[in-house]
Protein backbone atom coordinates (compact mmCIF):
# COMPACT_ATOMS: atom_id res chain seq x y z
CA UNK A 1 0.00 0.00 0.00
CA UNK A 2 2.96 2.36 1.14
CA UNK A 3 4.75 1.48 -2.10
CA UNK A 4 2.00 2.48 -4.24
CA UNK A 5 1.12 5.82 -2.92
CA UNK A 6 4.69 6.42 -3.30
CA UNK A 7 5.16 5.30 -6.74
CA UNK A 8 2.09 7.67 -7.76
CA UNK A 9 3.29 10.77 -6.12
CA UNK A 10 6.72 10.47 -7.69
CA UNK A 11 5.48 9.75 -10.98
CA UNK A 12 2.87 12.50 -10.24
CA UNK A 13 6.04 14.41 -9.42
CA UNK A 14 8.50 13.69 -12.45
CA UNK A 15 5.62 14.09 -15.03
CA UNK A 16 4.51 17.40 -13.13
CA UNK A 17 8.48 18.22 -13.10
CA UNK A 18 9.02 17.74 -16.87
CA UNK A 19 5.84 19.48 -17.78
CA UNK A 20 6.90 22.77 -15.62
CA UNK A 21 10.68 22.10 -17.04
CA UNK A 22 9.63 23.06 -20.53
CA UNK A 23 6.86 25.46 -19.48
CA UNK A 24 9.26 27.99 -17.21
CA UNK A 25 9.98 30.97 -18.98
CA UNK A 26 12.96 31.38 -16.27
CA UNK A 27 16.00 29.68 -16.85
CA UNK A 28 16.39 28.43 -13.22
CA UNK A 29 13.06 27.54 -12.85
CA UNK A 30 13.58 25.45 -15.44
CA UNK A 31 16.48 23.84 -14.04
CA UNK A 32 14.53 23.52 -10.64
CA UNK A 33 12.19 21.47 -12.32
CA UNK A 34 14.64 18.91 -13.93
CA UNK A 35 16.36 18.65 -10.69
CA UNK A 36 13.07 17.78 -8.90
CA UNK A 37 12.37 15.18 -12.03
CA UNK A 38 15.76 13.20 -11.15
CA UNK A 39 14.25 13.11 -7.44
CA UNK A 40 11.75 11.65 -8.35
CA UNK A 41 13.05 8.99 -10.49
CA UNK A 42 15.63 8.42 -8.13
CA UNK A 43 12.80 7.21 -5.70
CA UNK A 44 11.47 5.40 -8.14
CA UNK A 45 14.21 3.17 -8.56
CA UNK A 46 14.72 2.95 -5.04
CA UNK A 47 10.79 1.30 -5.23
CA UNK A 48 12.07 -0.86 -7.39
CA UNK A 49 14.66 -1.94 -5.69
CA UNK A 50 17.61 -0.31 -6.81
CA UNK A 51 19.11 1.66 -3.94
CA UNK A 52 22.72 2.06 -5.42
CA UNK A 53 21.43 3.07 -8.92
CA UNK A 54 19.32 5.44 -7.01
CA UNK A 55 21.76 6.98 -4.96
CA UNK A 56 23.94 7.19 -7.60
CA UNK A 57 21.13 9.03 -9.97
CA UNK A 58 21.16 11.80 -7.29
CA UNK A 59 24.98 11.96 -6.94
CA UNK A 60 25.19 12.47 -10.37
CA UNK A 61 22.98 14.19 -11.75
CA UNK A 62 21.22 15.83 -9.09
CA UNK A 63 24.15 16.87 -7.36
CA UNK A 64 26.64 17.09 -10.16
CA UNK A 65 25.80 17.81 -13.73
CA UNK A 66 22.68 20.13 -12.16
CA UNK A 67 24.66 21.79 -10.07
CA UNK A 68 26.74 22.76 -12.87
CA UNK A 69 24.07 23.88 -14.85
CA UNK A 70 22.75 26.07 -12.26
CA UNK A 71 26.10 27.37 -11.88
CA UNK A 72 26.38 28.51 -15.79
CA UNK A 73 22.74 29.91 -15.30
CA UNK A 74 23.89 31.73 -12.66
CA UNK A 75 27.21 32.80 -13.59
CA UNK A 76 26.10 34.30 -17.37
CA UNK A 77 22.53 35.67 -15.51
CA UNK A 78 20.41 35.12 -18.54
CA UNK A 79 17.19 36.55 -19.08
CA UNK A 80 13.26 35.82 -19.30
CA UNK A 81 13.25 33.00 -22.48
CA UNK A 82 12.22 34.62 -25.34
CA UNK A 83 9.03 33.22 -26.76
CA UNK A 84 8.40 32.18 -30.52
CA UNK A 85 5.32 31.52 -32.41
CA UNK A 86 3.76 27.63 -32.81
CA UNK A 87 6.20 25.73 -34.82
CA UNK A 88 5.26 23.94 -37.92
CA UNK A 89 7.80 20.96 -36.76
CA UNK A 90 5.53 20.55 -33.73
CA UNK A 91 2.67 18.80 -35.66
CA UNK A 92 5.10 15.86 -36.92
CA UNK A 93 6.74 15.55 -33.77
CA UNK A 94 3.32 15.36 -31.90
CA UNK A 95 1.92 12.51 -34.45
CA UNK A 96 5.22 10.64 -33.71
CA UNK A 97 5.17 10.56 -29.92
CA UNK A 98 1.53 9.24 -30.18
CA UNK A 99 2.53 7.01 -32.31
CA UNK A 100 5.19 5.83 -30.38
CA UNK A 101 3.17 5.65 -27.39
CA UNK A 102 0.50 3.69 -28.62
CA UNK A 103 3.49 0.91 -29.79
CA UNK A 104 4.73 1.33 -25.86
CA UNK A 105 1.24 0.17 -25.06
CA UNK A 106 0.90 -2.13 -27.34
CA UNK A 107 4.14 -3.91 -26.47
CA UNK A 108 3.73 -3.65 -22.62
CA UNK A 109 -0.32 -5.07 -23.12
CA UNK A 110 1.14 -7.88 -25.38
CA UNK A 111 4.78 -9.20 -24.56
CA UNK A 112 5.58 -11.50 -21.69
CA UNK A 113 7.75 -8.63 -20.61
CA UNK A 114 4.58 -6.15 -20.59
CA UNK A 115 2.36 -8.90 -18.72
CA UNK A 116 5.32 -9.90 -16.39
CA UNK A 117 5.42 -6.05 -15.31
CA UNK A 118 2.02 -5.52 -14.99
CA UNK A 119 2.40 -7.57 -11.80
CA UNK A 120 4.95 -5.23 -10.14
CA UNK A 121 8.39 -6.11 -10.35
CA UNK A 122 9.78 -9.41 -9.07
CA UNK A 123 11.29 -9.45 -5.48
CA UNK A 124 13.94 -6.97 -5.75
CA UNK A 125 17.56 -8.14 -4.80
CA UNK A 126 18.63 -5.67 -2.65
CA UNK A 127 20.80 -7.26 -0.60
CA UNK A 128 23.67 -7.98 -2.61
CA UNK A 129 22.60 -5.33 -5.63
CA UNK A 130 26.18 -2.81 -5.05
CA UNK A 131 28.39 -6.15 -5.09
CA UNK A 132 26.56 -7.73 -8.06
CA UNK A 133 26.79 -4.79 -9.85
CA UNK A 134 30.80 -4.35 -9.20
CA UNK A 135 31.04 -7.73 -9.94
CA UNK A 136 29.31 -7.13 -13.68
CA UNK A 137 31.34 -3.97 -14.05
CA UNK A 138 34.59 -5.41 -13.20
CA UNK A 139 34.16 -8.54 -14.25
CA UNK A 140 31.56 -9.35 -17.09
CA UNK A 141 31.65 -5.68 -18.75
CA UNK A 142 35.30 -4.55 -18.13
CA UNK A 143 36.38 -3.71 -21.16
CA UNK A 144 33.23 -1.62 -22.19
CA UNK A 145 33.81 0.04 -18.78
CA UNK A 146 37.57 0.96 -19.15
CA UNK A 147 36.58 2.33 -23.12
CA UNK A 148 34.23 4.44 -21.48
CA UNK A 149 36.21 5.93 -19.07
CA UNK A 150 38.69 6.89 -21.47
CA UNK A 151 36.30 8.10 -24.35
CA UNK A 152 35.29 10.33 -20.83
CA UNK A 153 38.68 11.89 -20.82
CA UNK A 154 38.76 12.81 -24.55
CA UNK A 155 35.74 14.41 -24.12
CA UNK A 156 37.06 16.59 -21.34
CA UNK A 157 40.55 17.17 -23.33
CA UNK A 158 38.47 17.94 -26.14
CA UNK A 159 36.21 20.67 -24.53
CA UNK A 160 39.59 21.86 -23.30
CA UNK A 161 41.09 22.28 -26.21
CA UNK A 162 38.27 24.23 -27.83
CA UNK A 163 37.70 26.52 -24.79
CA UNK A 164 41.12 27.24 -24.32
CA UNK A 165 42.04 31.13 -25.83
CA UNK A 166 44.51 31.54 -28.48
CA UNK A 167 47.76 33.46 -27.06
CA UNK B 1 -3.33 0.29 18.58
CA UNK B 2 -3.76 -2.07 15.96
CA UNK B 3 -1.72 0.18 13.83
CA UNK B 4 1.26 -0.33 15.63
CA UNK B 5 1.42 -3.79 15.61
CA UNK B 6 1.12 -3.87 11.81
CA UNK B 7 3.44 -1.38 10.97
CA UNK B 8 6.42 -1.77 13.98
CA UNK B 9 8.83 -0.52 11.27
CA UNK B 10 6.99 2.72 10.46
CA UNK B 11 5.93 3.22 13.71
CA UNK B 12 9.38 3.08 15.12
CA UNK B 13 10.93 5.29 13.07
CA UNK B 14 8.77 7.78 13.10
CA UNK B 15 9.13 7.93 16.79
CA UNK B 16 12.69 7.69 16.52
CA UNK B 17 12.77 10.86 14.04
CA UNK B 18 10.53 12.82 16.31
CA UNK B 19 13.42 12.10 19.08
CA UNK B 20 16.44 13.20 16.84
CA UNK B 21 14.93 16.25 15.65
CA UNK B 22 14.20 17.58 19.15
CA UNK B 23 18.05 16.45 20.03
CA UNK B 24 19.28 17.37 17.16
CA UNK B 25 17.43 20.83 17.58
CA UNK B 26 18.54 21.45 20.65
CA UNK B 27 21.85 20.39 20.09
CA UNK B 28 22.24 23.03 17.23
CA UNK B 29 20.84 25.79 19.65
CA UNK B 30 23.67 24.85 21.72
CA UNK B 31 26.47 24.45 19.37
CA UNK B 32 25.87 27.97 18.71
CA UNK B 33 26.21 28.63 23.03
CA UNK B 34 29.60 26.66 22.67
CA UNK B 35 31.02 28.09 19.56
CA UNK B 36 30.46 31.69 20.71
CA UNK B 37 32.08 30.55 24.41
CA UNK B 38 34.74 28.80 23.02
CA UNK B 39 36.22 31.59 20.52
CA UNK B 40 35.76 34.23 23.22
CA UNK B 41 38.05 32.63 25.81
CA UNK B 42 40.26 31.96 22.96
CA UNK B 43 40.20 35.39 22.59
CA UNK B 44 40.23 36.36 25.83
CA UNK B 45 36.57 37.48 26.03
CA UNK B 46 33.56 36.15 28.23
CA UNK B 47 31.20 36.05 25.55
CA UNK B 48 27.94 35.15 26.09
CA UNK B 49 26.97 35.92 29.87
CA UNK B 50 24.13 37.71 30.50
CA UNK B 51 21.44 35.69 29.45
CA UNK B 52 21.01 33.11 32.25
CA UNK B 53 23.87 31.44 33.95
CA UNK B 54 26.90 31.64 31.58
CA UNK B 55 24.85 32.78 28.86
CA UNK B 56 22.96 29.35 29.01
CA UNK B 57 19.55 30.93 28.18
CA UNK B 58 21.04 32.80 24.92
CA UNK B 59 20.64 30.25 22.81
CA UNK B 60 16.69 30.64 23.43
CA UNK B 61 16.69 34.31 23.61
CA UNK B 62 18.19 34.20 19.92
CA UNK B 63 15.42 31.82 18.81
CA UNK B 64 12.27 33.98 20.19
CA UNK B 65 14.21 36.89 18.56
CA UNK B 66 14.74 35.28 15.38
CA UNK B 67 11.03 34.19 15.42
CA UNK B 68 9.63 37.86 16.28
CA UNK B 69 11.81 39.95 14.06
CA UNK B 70 9.90 41.40 10.78
CA UNK B 71 10.46 38.88 7.59
CA UNK B 72 11.86 41.15 4.55
CA UNK B 73 11.06 39.93 1.33
CA UNK B 74 13.28 41.78 -1.15
CA UNK B 75 10.60 43.16 -4.05
CA UNK B 76 12.62 41.78 -7.25
CA UNK B 77 13.29 38.49 -5.58
CA UNK B 78 12.06 35.58 -6.88
CA UNK B 79 9.93 34.66 -3.92
CA UNK B 80 9.01 31.07 -5.00
CA UNK B 81 12.82 30.38 -4.92
CA UNK B 82 13.84 32.57 -2.41
CA UNK B 83 10.97 31.22 0.06
CA UNK B 84 12.18 27.62 -1.36
CA UNK B 85 16.03 28.13 -0.98
CA UNK B 86 16.28 28.13 3.47
CA UNK B 87 13.79 25.37 3.59
CA UNK B 88 16.17 23.44 1.02
CA UNK B 89 19.14 24.12 2.86
CA UNK B 90 17.78 23.39 6.33
CA UNK B 91 15.48 20.06 5.45
CA UNK B 92 18.78 18.53 4.13
CA UNK B 93 21.03 19.36 6.31
CA UNK B 94 18.37 17.47 8.94
CA UNK B 95 17.70 14.52 6.65
CA UNK B 96 21.30 13.39 6.55
CA UNK B 97 21.49 13.28 10.08
CA UNK B 98 18.86 10.16 10.32
CA UNK B 99 21.15 8.27 8.24
CA UNK B 100 23.84 8.17 11.37
CA UNK B 101 23.58 5.09 13.57
CA UNK B 102 24.45 6.61 17.44
CA UNK B 103 24.71 3.37 19.05
CA UNK B 104 25.17 -0.64 17.67
CA UNK B 105 22.27 -1.81 16.09
CA UNK B 106 22.63 -5.79 17.18
CA UNK B 107 24.84 -7.66 19.48
CA UNK B 108 25.82 -6.08 23.52
CA UNK B 109 24.72 -2.30 23.83
CA UNK B 110 21.89 -2.38 21.29
CA UNK B 111 18.31 -1.41 22.64
CA UNK B 112 15.38 -2.57 20.77
CA UNK B 113 12.30 -0.60 20.31
CA UNK B 114 9.01 -2.09 18.85
CA UNK B 115 11.61 -4.85 17.87
CA UNK B 116 13.70 -2.57 15.92
CA UNK B 117 17.22 -0.91 17.31
CA UNK B 118 16.33 2.08 19.07
CA UNK B 119 19.91 3.75 18.19
CA UNK B 120 19.22 4.00 14.48
CA UNK B 121 16.79 5.54 12.56
CA UNK B 122 17.76 3.29 9.51
CA UNK B 123 20.21 1.11 8.77
CA UNK B 124 20.63 0.81 5.16
CA UNK B 125 23.49 -1.10 3.39
CA UNK B 126 24.76 1.89 1.17
CA UNK B 127 24.17 4.32 4.05
CA UNK B 128 27.65 6.01 3.45
CA UNK B 129 26.40 6.37 -0.69
CA UNK B 130 23.11 7.91 0.57
CA UNK B 131 24.96 10.75 2.34
CA UNK B 132 27.02 11.80 0.09
CA UNK B 133 23.37 11.57 -2.46
CA UNK B 134 22.04 13.94 0.60
CA UNK B 135 24.67 16.44 1.00
CA UNK B 136 25.48 17.09 -2.63
CA UNK B 137 22.26 18.48 -3.02
CA UNK B 138 23.41 21.26 -0.33
CA UNK B 139 24.68 23.39 -2.53
CA UNK B 140 21.28 24.54 -3.76
CA UNK B 141 20.23 26.23 -0.72
CA UNK B 142 23.55 28.54 -0.88
CA UNK B 143 23.49 29.43 -4.53
CA UNK B 144 19.26 29.50 -4.94
CA UNK B 145 19.51 31.65 -2.19
CA UNK B 146 22.52 33.98 -3.90
CA UNK B 147 20.55 33.71 -7.17
CA UNK B 148 17.09 34.76 -5.57
CA UNK B 149 17.79 37.94 -4.11
CA UNK B 150 18.54 39.16 -7.20
CA UNK B 151 21.12 41.21 -5.81
CA UNK B 152 24.94 41.62 -6.33
CA UNK B 153 26.31 40.47 -3.54
CA UNK B 154 24.36 37.61 -3.21
CA UNK B 155 24.70 36.72 -6.40
CA UNK B 156 28.75 36.52 -5.66
CA UNK B 157 28.57 34.29 -2.74
CA UNK B 158 26.03 32.19 -4.48
CA UNK B 159 28.50 31.93 -7.48
CA UNK B 160 31.42 31.25 -4.79
CA UNK B 161 30.04 29.20 -2.30
CA UNK B 162 28.55 26.90 -5.94
CA UNK B 163 32.10 26.65 -7.71
CA UNK B 164 34.11 25.92 -3.96
CA UNK B 165 31.96 23.40 -2.87
CA UNK B 166 31.79 21.48 -6.25
CA UNK B 167 35.85 21.90 -6.30
CA UNK B 168 36.09 20.23 -2.97
CA UNK B 169 33.50 17.90 -2.50
CA UNK B 170 35.48 15.70 -5.35
CA UNK B 171 38.49 15.66 -2.38
CA UNK B 172 35.97 15.06 0.10
CA UNK B 173 34.26 12.00 -1.48
CA UNK B 174 38.18 10.78 -2.62
CA UNK B 175 39.47 10.71 1.29
CA UNK B 176 36.63 8.43 2.00
CA UNK B 177 37.24 5.98 -0.56
CA UNK B 178 40.12 4.73 0.98
CA UNK B 179 38.05 3.95 3.56
CA UNK B 180 35.59 1.73 1.44
CA UNK B 181 38.39 0.13 -0.03
CA UNK B 182 40.10 -1.05 3.23
CA UNK B 183 36.50 -2.19 4.92
CA UNK B 184 34.70 -3.42 1.67
CA UNK B 185 31.33 -2.50 2.74
CA UNK B 186 29.45 1.12 2.59
CA UNK B 187 27.05 0.17 5.14
CA UNK B 188 27.80 2.28 8.49
CA UNK B 189 27.46 -0.47 10.83
CA UNK B 190 29.42 -2.60 9.26
CA UNK B 191 32.39 0.33 8.69
CA UNK B 192 31.84 0.16 12.73
CA UNK B 193 31.90 -3.20 13.54
CA UNK B 194 35.24 -3.66 11.40
CA UNK B 195 36.99 -1.58 13.42
CA UNK B 196 35.93 -2.72 16.56
CA UNK B 197 39.19 -3.25 19.16
CA UNK B 198 40.81 -0.41 20.65
CA UNK B 199 41.44 2.50 19.51
CA UNK B 200 44.62 1.17 17.25
CA UNK B 201 42.00 -0.72 15.35
CA UNK B 202 40.14 2.48 14.20
CA UNK B 203 40.96 3.35 10.28
CA UNK B 204 43.16 6.35 11.05
CA UNK B 205 45.84 3.88 12.52
CA UNK B 206 44.65 0.37 11.49
CA UNK B 207 46.40 -1.89 9.67
CA UNK B 208 44.25 -4.62 10.39
CA UNK B 209 42.71 -5.21 6.98
CA UNK B 210 45.52 -5.13 4.54
CA UNK B 211 45.63 -1.48 3.85
CA UNK B 212 47.60 1.57 5.19
CA UNK B 213 46.46 3.50 8.09
CA UNK B 214 44.14 6.18 6.48
CA UNK B 215 46.09 9.37 8.16
CA UNK B 216 46.36 10.90 4.95
CA UNK B 217 42.93 10.47 3.82
CA UNK B 218 41.82 11.63 7.41
CA UNK B 219 43.26 14.94 7.43
CA UNK B 220 41.96 15.64 3.56
CA UNK B 221 38.43 14.66 4.92
CA UNK B 222 38.41 16.89 7.72
CA UNK B 223 39.94 19.96 5.65
CA UNK B 224 37.69 18.57 2.74
CA UNK B 225 34.69 19.22 5.59
CA UNK B 226 35.39 22.79 6.69
CA UNK B 227 35.44 24.14 2.87
CA UNK B 228 32.01 21.83 2.24
CA UNK B 229 30.18 23.19 5.29
CA UNK B 230 31.58 27.00 4.13
CA UNK B 231 33.33 27.71 7.78
CA UNK B 232 36.20 29.87 8.61
CA UNK B 233 39.09 29.71 6.97
CA UNK B 234 36.95 28.79 3.56
CA UNK B 235 34.00 31.20 4.43
CA UNK B 236 34.51 32.98 1.17
CA UNK B 237 30.56 32.83 0.15
CA UNK B 238 29.88 35.12 3.17
CA UNK B 239 33.02 36.82 3.58
CA UNK B 240 31.88 40.22 5.13
CA UNK B 241 34.85 42.20 4.31
CA UNK B 242 33.93 41.69 0.70
CA UNK B 243 30.36 40.62 0.38
CA UNK B 244 28.49 42.25 3.27
CA UNK B 245 27.03 38.84 4.18
CA UNK B 246 27.60 37.17 0.86
CA UNK B 247 24.56 34.66 -0.02
CA UNK B 248 22.09 35.76 3.02
CA UNK B 249 22.49 39.17 2.67
CA UNK B 250 19.20 39.76 1.97
CA UNK B 251 17.41 37.19 4.70
CA UNK B 252 16.16 38.50 7.51
CA UNK B 253 14.09 36.54 10.48
CA UNK B 254 13.71 33.24 10.80
CA UNK B 255 14.74 32.47 6.98
CA UNK B 256 18.10 33.72 7.94
CA UNK B 257 18.03 31.68 11.28
CA UNK B 258 17.27 28.35 8.90
CA UNK B 259 20.34 29.54 7.20
CA UNK B 260 22.17 29.48 10.35
CA UNK B 261 20.72 26.18 11.57
CA UNK B 262 21.94 24.26 8.24
CA UNK B 263 25.11 25.44 8.23
CA UNK B 264 25.37 24.31 12.25
CA UNK B 265 23.35 20.68 10.78
CA UNK B 266 25.95 20.44 8.12
CA UNK B 267 28.73 20.80 10.77
CA UNK B 268 27.32 17.96 13.12
CA UNK B 269 26.99 15.79 9.59
CA UNK B 270 30.25 16.15 8.74
CA UNK B 271 31.52 15.03 11.82
CA UNK B 272 29.29 12.29 12.51
CA UNK B 273 30.89 10.75 9.16
CA UNK B 274 34.49 11.48 10.05
CA UNK B 275 33.85 10.02 13.61
CA UNK B 276 32.28 6.79 11.27
CA UNK B 277 34.59 6.60 8.85
CA UNK B 278 38.38 7.13 10.68
CA UNK B 279 37.96 7.18 14.33
CA UNK B 280 35.80 3.85 15.03
CA UNK B 281 32.33 5.53 15.47
CA UNK B 282 30.10 4.75 18.82
CA UNK B 283 33.26 1.90 19.41
CA UNK B 284 34.95 2.36 22.81
CA UNK B 285 38.55 3.41 22.58
CA UNK B 286 39.39 0.87 25.38
CA UNK B 287 39.50 -2.54 24.85
CA UNK B 288 36.69 -4.28 25.62
CA UNK B 289 37.50 -6.01 29.19
CA UNK B 290 38.13 -3.09 30.58
CA UNK B 291 35.06 -3.13 32.40
CA UNK B 292 35.45 0.20 34.03
CA UNK B 293 34.97 2.39 31.45
CA UNK B 294 31.12 1.64 31.55
CA UNK B 295 31.01 3.98 34.37
CA UNK B 296 32.81 7.17 32.70
CA UNK B 297 29.68 8.65 31.37
CA UNK B 298 27.84 9.02 34.86
CA UNK B 299 31.59 10.01 36.42
CA UNK B 300 31.98 12.60 33.48
CA UNK B 301 28.60 13.98 34.30
CA UNK B 302 28.77 13.54 38.08
CA UNK B 303 31.86 16.03 37.92
CA UNK B 304 30.12 18.46 35.48
CA UNK B 305 27.69 18.36 38.56
CA UNK B 306 30.37 18.79 40.73
CA UNK B 307 31.62 21.68 39.42
CA UNK B 308 28.43 23.53 38.80
CA UNK B 309 28.06 23.37 42.26
CA UNK B 310 31.10 25.04 43.36
CA UNK B 311 30.32 27.55 40.25
CA UNK B 312 26.89 27.98 41.67
CA UNK B 313 27.99 28.35 45.66
CA UNK B 314 30.73 30.26 44.89
CA UNK B 315 30.17 32.37 42.00
CA UNK B 316 26.51 33.05 40.98
CA UNK B 317 24.29 35.32 42.25
CA UNK B 318 20.44 36.03 42.08
CA UNK B 319 18.51 34.60 39.59
CA UNK B 320 21.93 32.96 38.05
CA UNK B 321 22.59 30.78 41.35
CA UNK B 322 18.76 29.34 40.36
CA UNK B 323 19.74 28.37 36.80
CA UNK B 324 22.90 26.97 37.58
CA UNK B 325 21.57 25.07 40.45
CA UNK B 326 19.08 23.35 37.97
CA UNK B 327 21.59 22.32 35.94
CA UNK B 328 23.61 20.82 38.83
CA UNK B 329 20.77 18.71 39.80
CA UNK B 330 20.19 17.83 36.05
CA UNK B 331 24.04 16.93 35.34
CA UNK B 332 24.08 15.07 39.01
CA UNK B 333 20.88 12.88 38.48
CA UNK B 334 21.58 12.66 34.95
CA UNK B 335 25.33 11.21 36.28
CA UNK B 336 23.92 8.85 39.10
CA UNK B 337 21.10 7.38 36.74
CA UNK B 338 24.29 6.72 34.69
CA UNK B 339 25.74 4.65 36.99
CA UNK B 340 23.25 2.00 36.94
CA UNK B 341 25.01 -1.06 35.55
CA UNK B 342 22.41 -1.62 33.27
CA UNK B 343 21.85 1.94 32.11
CA UNK B 344 26.11 2.32 31.61
CA UNK B 345 25.92 -0.43 29.47
CA UNK B 346 23.38 0.70 26.82
CA UNK B 347 24.60 3.94 26.72
CA UNK B 348 28.52 3.24 26.14
CA UNK B 349 27.26 3.84 22.10
CA UNK B 350 25.67 7.22 22.19
CA UNK B 351 27.97 8.65 24.25
CA UNK B 352 31.47 7.49 22.91
CA UNK B 353 29.60 8.57 19.79
CA UNK B 354 29.13 11.92 21.64
CA UNK B 355 32.09 12.54 22.90
CA UNK B 356 34.32 12.25 19.23
CA UNK B 357 31.70 14.27 17.77
CA UNK B 358 32.01 17.26 20.30
CA UNK B 359 35.66 16.45 20.02
CA UNK B 360 35.85 16.92 16.27
CA UNK B 361 33.45 20.21 16.86
CA UNK B 362 35.53 21.84 19.05
CA UNK B 363 38.00 21.39 16.20
CA UNK B 364 36.18 23.30 14.16
CA UNK B 365 35.42 26.12 16.86
CA UNK B 366 39.21 26.21 17.46
CA UNK B 367 40.11 26.55 13.60
CA UNK B 368 37.84 29.48 13.40
CA UNK B 369 38.86 30.88 16.28
CA UNK B 370 42.32 30.66 15.26
CA UNK B 371 42.91 30.89 11.06
CA UNK B 372 42.66 34.04 9.23
CA UNK B 373 40.06 33.91 6.11
CA UNK B 374 41.99 31.98 2.53
CA UNK B 375 41.96 34.58 -0.59
CA UNK B 376 39.73 33.20 -2.99
CA UNK B 377 42.30 32.11 -5.77
CA UNK B 378 45.02 30.34 -2.63
CA UNK B 379 41.45 28.52 -1.93
CA UNK B 380 40.85 27.01 -5.34
CA UNK B 381 44.69 25.99 -5.90
CA UNK B 382 44.60 24.61 -2.31
CA UNK B 383 41.60 22.24 -3.48
CA UNK B 384 42.82 21.68 -6.93
CA UNK B 385 46.91 21.74 -6.59
CA UNK B 386 47.17 20.01 -3.15
CA UNK B 387 44.08 18.68 -1.38
CA UNK B 388 42.95 17.07 -4.69
CA UNK B 389 46.27 15.14 -5.80
CA UNK B 390 46.83 13.85 -2.15
CA UNK B 391 43.59 12.54 -2.10
CA UNK B 392 44.01 10.63 -5.18
CA UNK B 393 47.49 9.49 -4.23
CA UNK B 394 46.35 8.12 -0.94
CA UNK B 395 43.36 6.58 -2.71
CA UNK B 396 46.27 4.72 -5.10
CA UNK B 397 48.17 4.25 -2.49
CA UNK B 398 45.82 2.15 -0.58
CA UNK B 399 44.47 0.09 -3.44
CA UNK B 400 48.46 -0.98 -4.03
CA UNK B 401 48.69 -1.63 -0.63
CA UNK B 402 45.18 -3.87 -0.79
CA UNK B 403 46.63 -5.79 -4.06
CA UNK B 404 50.13 -6.15 -2.98
CA UNK B 405 50.01 -7.35 0.94
CA UNK B 406 48.53 -10.71 0.42
CA UNK B 407 50.89 -11.36 -2.46
CA UNK B 408 54.30 -10.41 -0.27
CA UNK B 409 52.64 -12.81 2.83
CA UNK B 410 52.05 -15.38 0.81
CA UNK B 411 54.90 -15.66 -1.31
Amino acid sequence: MIPLILFILCAALAIAGAIVLIWAHEPIHSALALILVMVALAILYLLLGAPFISAVQIIVYAGAIMVLFVFVIMLLNFGLEERTNFSKLAIPGALLAVVLMAEIAHWLAHSSIGRAMANGPAAPATEASTVELSKMLFRQYLFPFEATSILILIAILGALVLARKES
Amino acid sequence: MEFIYQHPVLVAAIIKIAVLLFIVMTALAYLTWLERKAIAHIQSRWGPYNVGAHGLLQPLADGIKFLFKEDITPPVADKFVYTLAPFLALALGLTAIALIPFGPVRGPGSVPLLGQPAWAVTDINIGLLMLFAITSLGVYGVALAGWSSNSKYPLLGGLRSSAQMISYEVSLTMSVVGVVLVAGTLSFNELIEKQSGAFWHWNVFSVRYGGVPQIVGFLCYLTAAIAETNRVPFDLPEAETELVAGFHTEYSSFKFAMFFMAEYANMITVSCLATILFLGGWLSPFPESWHWQWFLPGAGLLALAAYCAWNTVAEMRGIARLQLGVVTLLAGGGGLLCLIPVVAEHIQGPFWFTTKILAILFFYIWMRATLPRFRYDQLMSFGWKLLLPLSLANLVITALALVLWPLVKHG
